[in-house]
């Protein structure tokens, strides 16, 4: 609980600290955007994610060392989005970050949003990147095996986006 | 026609990878074979398939394959409310179903901006329950390590005083596995009456056959052979791979989220968090992690104790108290995201939540297990070790494919 920490830093407070050091270092159009809330998250632009998340993970007083999560989130079809969310811990200062890399796209199964991979950086990311992949349909450029996960290899389409249609048979087997 | 061409490189992108390692495995030398381990065998621990390239007895190479038992958690968690998706979560990690729950409930609670108004009652029947599941969850996989390195009594032992856990949970929630109990702002029910005095007695029970099992393994000479120096985690490359839980403590890492975030009623409580020494090997090795596993457990009951005390003392039971009276009717969440996580037996179980306006169903729910990442580690620690070694790392990770494959 954010609050109990005594001592700790508050979210809020590593967010700004994380985007004055980022900005610092990549220039000021780095971070696109920056959310409230009860966990702030730093929107970046895709472009430069790996070496911002090196730097997140090296720099002494940030120093990110732990990928806890990365999800992919459908914003609707309305919105005509997608969202890749990171979330980082960094174990010897006990504090949490949250990374937002949004992502335009036309949801055509043979375009799919892509995303620089950061396996290089955290290898959690190996196994997380390829979750998003099967199941959101996110490329993530550079992964270095990036194959379904937890479906066959043969599944058609990203069942996690909003606009999933369920196939009506499977290698001839009616599934409905 | 142009336009033909460009859809297919860029599909053809898609199915690169799957390529590559159809050719790896195309490419094999001639010393080399594959061997294929699970999805049906006993020390996989469930479903899981791994693909071994060995040369005799050498395993060069492992390539695991999940997701024979994915069961669309994430789907099924946006499609129906919040109180229907913790049945869900007890059938992801199966052996600890009380700690998953707490997890998730926490992240509704906290969204909804009741987390400080939960009586303690209900706080410390959630940490003892939770502490009691954590204990069945070390048995076994420490019972099934025995097996899987060939000590058979373990298992018998450790499955005995599991089940005296299993009933006194059973008798709490309906259920001997799934449990169902915790409820976003409070519990199923109050805890049965004389739950508190037989939990006592099962503590006083099981110190003893604590001390005898660990006399059965630990400083057994067969066992230190086995798993010293065997499948060593160093803490740098645990770290990277996003292991918690045992195994990140194991590699010598003193990070427990109990005492991290001090959620819950953890901060009130007196516990120690143990982390591997390389006592008998190297930091970090198969031994370290039975080990770590074994001093939890010793942690565990003594957080049982003090729960024991507080919910028979202080807090103990009146006529009037309901466990219930918190629990909303329908959870309106303000359009907002947020990513709960919390000490799981295996590790950091997270869940990450984007929520709707004025709606009780989330817009997308993330679950991050502990066992999924743990697993993802193997392939580095499998290069290059026997394969009856294999089974001894396999097994010292303590997954749960529930988790692995939700």
């Amino acid at each position: 609980m954010e609050g109990n920490q005594t001592g700790a830093m508050t979210n809020t407070v590593v967010a700004e600290k994380a985007k004055t050091l980022l900005t610092a270092r990549f220039g000021e159009d780095i971070v696109v955007e920056s959310s409230g809330g009860l966990q702030p998250a730093l929107y970046l632009a895709p472009e430069r994610l790996v070496d911002v998340c090196f730097f997140l993970r090296d720099q002494e007083d940030l120093y990110f060392d732990f990928l806890s999560c990365i999800s992919a989130v459908d914003d609707g079809v309305a919105a005509g989005t997608f969202t890749v969310v990171y979330h980082l811990a960094s174990i010897p200062y006990n504090r949490q970050l949250t990374l937002k890399v949004k992502l335009a796209n036309d949801r055509r199964l043979d375009n799919l949003p892509v995303v620089p991979s950061v396996s290089a950086v955290w290898r959690t990311a190996d196994w997380h990147e390829r979750e998003a992949f099967d199941l959101m349909g996110v490329f993530f450029e550079g992964h270095p095996d990036l194959r379904r996960i937890l479906l066959p290899d043969d599944w058609e389409g990203y069942p996690l986006r909003k606009d999933y249609k369920e196939a009506e048979t499977y290698h001839g087997i009616a599934i409905k | 026609m142009a336009d033909d061409t460009a859809i297919n490189t860029d599909t053809n992108r898609y199915q690169q990878a799957l390529r590559a390692y159809e050719a790896r495995l195309q490419a094999i030398g001639s010393e080399e074979m594959v061997i294929n381990m699970g999805p049906q065998h006993p020390s996989t621990h469930g479903v899981l398939r791994l693909q071994l390239i060995t040369d005799g007895e050498i395993v060069k190479e492992v390539i695991p394959h999940l997701g024979y038992l994915h069961r669309c958690f994430e789907k099924h968690a946006e499609s129906m409310n919040y109180g229907k998706t913790i049945p869900f979560t007890d059938r992801m990690d199966y052996l600890a179903s009380m700690n998953n729950s707490h997890a998730f409930v926490m992240g509704v609670e906290r969204m909804l901006g009741i987390e400080r108004e939960i009586p303690k009652r209900v706080e410390y029947i959630r940490v003892l329950v939770c502490e009691l599941n954590r204990i069945a969850s070390h048995l076994i996989a420490i019972g099934t390590y025995g097996i899987d390195i060939g000590a058979f009594t373990p298992f018998m032992w450790c499955f005995r005083d599991r089940e005296h856990i299993m009933n006194m949970l059973e008798w709490a929630s309906g259920s001997r596995m799934l449990y169902n109990y915790i409820w976003v702002g409070g519990l199923f029910y109050d805890l049965p009456v004389g739950f508190e005095e037989r939990c006592r007695e099962f503590v006083d029970y099981f110190k003893p056959k604590l001390v005898e099992l660990d006399e059965l393994l630990t400083t057994n000479q067969i066992f230190i052979s086995r798993t010293a120096n065997i499948g060593v985690l160093p803490p740098e490359v645990a770290i990277n791979y996003g292991c918690s839980g045992p195994m990140l403590r194991a590699s010598g890492i003193r990070w427990d989220l109990r005492r991290a975030d001090g959620y819950s009623v953890y901060p009130e409580l007196d516990f120690d968090v143990p982390v591997g020494s390389g006592e008998v090997g190297t930091l970090g090795d198969c031994w370290d992690r039975y080990k770590v596993r074994v001093d939890e457990i010793r942690e565990s009951v003594k957080i049982v104790e003090q729960c024991l005390e507080r919910l028979t003392g202080a807090l103990k039971r009146t006529p009037d108290f309901d466990p219930r009276a918190l629990v909303p009717k329908k959870v309106n969440t303000k359009a907002q995201d947020y990513y709960v996580r919390a000490e799981n037996p295996k590790g950091e179980l997270g869940f990450y939540f984007v929520t709707q306006e004025k709606s009780d169903i989330p817009h997308r729910v993330k679950a991050r297990g502990p066992s999924f990442n743990n697993l993802s580690v193997l392939p580095e620690l499998a290069k290059g070790v026997l394969i009856a070694d294999l089974i001894a790392i396999l097994g010292s990770i303590d997954i749960v494919l529930g988790e692995v494959d939700r």
